[in-house]
């Protein structure tokens, strides 16, 4: 018994001395993003390239635009990604955050059941899209997750001039989760919804669901770099994180975004500005 | 029943492939809940034999608090973690956001109330048997807890067990305090997660079939030690 008991106590230390050490030989930098850039798997084809030229690693937390803003906010990351513009923008206007560039782009696209009981397909005006889901009382499954896809989504409902909030429990289901959970629940459900189109493109469970609305320019979805403001949180590690956000917008980091493609599809379109 | 075919061909093929990064997950689930289970023993074990034998005011609020934190959602001890670790919160000085370390922290929150409740229960019924030679024989309090918890130590073999299927099974908190970072605090059960939110449910059920399997190796090797330790005492 003893014998065993020391082994496993002895197994335990070896793991976690092996990821301290390894960690601590490494500089670090965390980074906090969004979903739809990890589930997508372009962290998984950027990261190696950025790590491989700087020798730093980047630590990736992924959650919603709204969460990775209160990570950042809370001191816990030094580089923010995310997808949420006018939150982004009151974000560094709060003193939270500084150095914001935009990186990329990519889009909303609204995807639904082929059945397409709203009559959906192939229209070019977003809202007007929403409108008809909205009169068929299809099913629409929502983020509801404070994301920038979600914050998003809510915009076309209020310029459709529709309270999606009214309906909750009804037509409109708010799922209060990620991307890729949302398409699954659409996916079982035979119900519409809006995905950023990385998401889209590496999700595998789509089942009936197909692309119905694309192209509006209102569905343009623009990804910004910042870091967290080393004056409030001086823990912040600046310089390697510079480094990230100015390999980021670099002509190397946006080659290699432009470079990420599924089924020859390019998910990300990078606009960085010098 | 396709997925599920799936899953059970993906999760073979996991295991053939000996892939490195998998490798890395399940020690890293392993090393973490294990080191969680050892920690909350040392505390939990003397914890629940002290309740079972002390007499002491307060003794039975504290009973049930216990108890009642073997309910504890995982998601609320995360954020507990989260908020004291958090650089704004009490020991953000230490920088211990999103390391394993972390999820130890959380995960020894989560099993201390499960190792110590059943501990309890195990200790009290040994003091109810025994408990009037012990006192008979004059044994000082502390001596009678270490005896009784030697005593019942076959017994408190589920106890830690209890623990560690909690603990390897749990998502919530570690999802939290890790943050699921790749290579760093990615483990089996947010690896699940991350794999389910991608839709890639064969591989996600095939992640839960090696989880579970290892499950049951431990649970089946602490069965035998049980037994052929039992076997060594007649």
């Amino acid at each position: 018994m003893t014998v065993a008991l020391r082994a496993l106590f002895a197994g335990c230390w070896l793991v976690l001395a092996a990821g301290l050490s390894a960690a601590a030989q490494q500089p670090f930098i965390t980074v906090a993003s969004t979903t739809s850039t990890e589930e997508s798997g372009l962290f998984g084809y950027l990261l190696p390239a950025f790590t491989k030229a700087s020798g730093i690693q980047v630590r990736v937390v992924a959650v919603g635009t709204g969460q990775a803003l209160k990570i950042g906010e809370h001191g816990d990351c030094d580089v923010l990604f995310v997808h949420d513009r006018p939150a982004e923008l009151a974000f560094v206007a709060r003193g939270f955050g500084i150095d914001r560039h935009d990186v990329m782009y990519n889009d909303f696209i609204l995807v639904g059941p082929r059945s397409d009981p709203a009559h959906a397909e192939g229209m070019k005006d977003i809202v007007e899209a929403l409108r008809q889901i909205a009169a068929a009382r299809a099913p629409f499954v929502a983020r509801g997750d404070d994301s920038g896809t979600s914050k998003a989504e809510l915009r076309f409902w209020t310029e459709a001039g529709i309270s999606p909030k009214a309906a909750e429990g009804g037509w409109y289901r708010d799922t209060g989760s990620g991307m890729g959970p949302t398409l699954n629940t659409a996916a079982a459900m035979d119900a519409y919804t809006l995905s950023d189109r990385g998401t889209w493109l590496n999700f595998k469970n789509r089942q009936n669901l197909t692309i119905l609305v694309e192209g509006d320019r209102r569905l343009f979805n623009q990804y910004g770099v910042m870091l967290v403001n080393p004056e409030k949180h001086p823990h912040v590690k600046q310089d390697l994180g510079r480094r990230f956000i100015e390999w980021l917008i670099s002509p190397a980091g946006q080659q290699t975004i432009a470079d990420y493609r599924i089924d020859g599809q390019p998910l990300f379109f990078p606009d960085a500005k010098g | 029943m396709q997925n599920i075919a799936d899953a059970l061909a993906a999760a073979w093929q996991l295991v053939l492939s000996n892939d490195p990064t998998l490798v890395a997950i399940v020690s890293l689930s392993l090393g973490v809940s294990l080191t969680a289970v050892l920690l909350a023993s040392v505390l939990g074990l003397p914890l629940g034999a002290a309740l079972a034998v002390l007499r002491f005011p307060g003794r039975n609020p504290i009973i049930v608090i216990v108890n009642a934190l073997m309910g504890l959602p995982p998601v609320v001890a995360g954020l507990l973690v989260y908020l004291l670790l958090s650089r704004s919160g009490p020991l953000g000085n230490l920088g211990l956001l999103f390391t394993p370390t972390a999820m130890v922290i959380a995960q020894v929150v989560l099993v201390t109330p499960i190792v110590a409740a059943i501990a309890r229960q195990v200790v009290e019924d040994l003091w109810r048997q025994y408990g009037e030679l012990y006192i008979f024989d004059g044994v000082g309090r502390i001596r009678t807890v270490c005896s009784l918890l030697w005593l019942g130590r076959l017994s408190l073999m589920t106890a830690v067990l209890a623990g560690v299927g909690r603990a390897v099974a749990e998502v919530g908190a570690i999802l939290i305090v890790g943050g699921n970072i790749a290579g760093i605090t990615r483990t089996m059960t947010t690896a699940i997660a991350l794999e389910t939110s991608r839709g890639d449910l064969a591989l996600a059920l095939g992640l839960g079939i090696i989880l579970l399997s290892l499950i049951l190796a431990l649970n089946g090797a602490a069965h035998f030690l049980g037994v052929a330790a039992r076997r060594a005492a007649v």
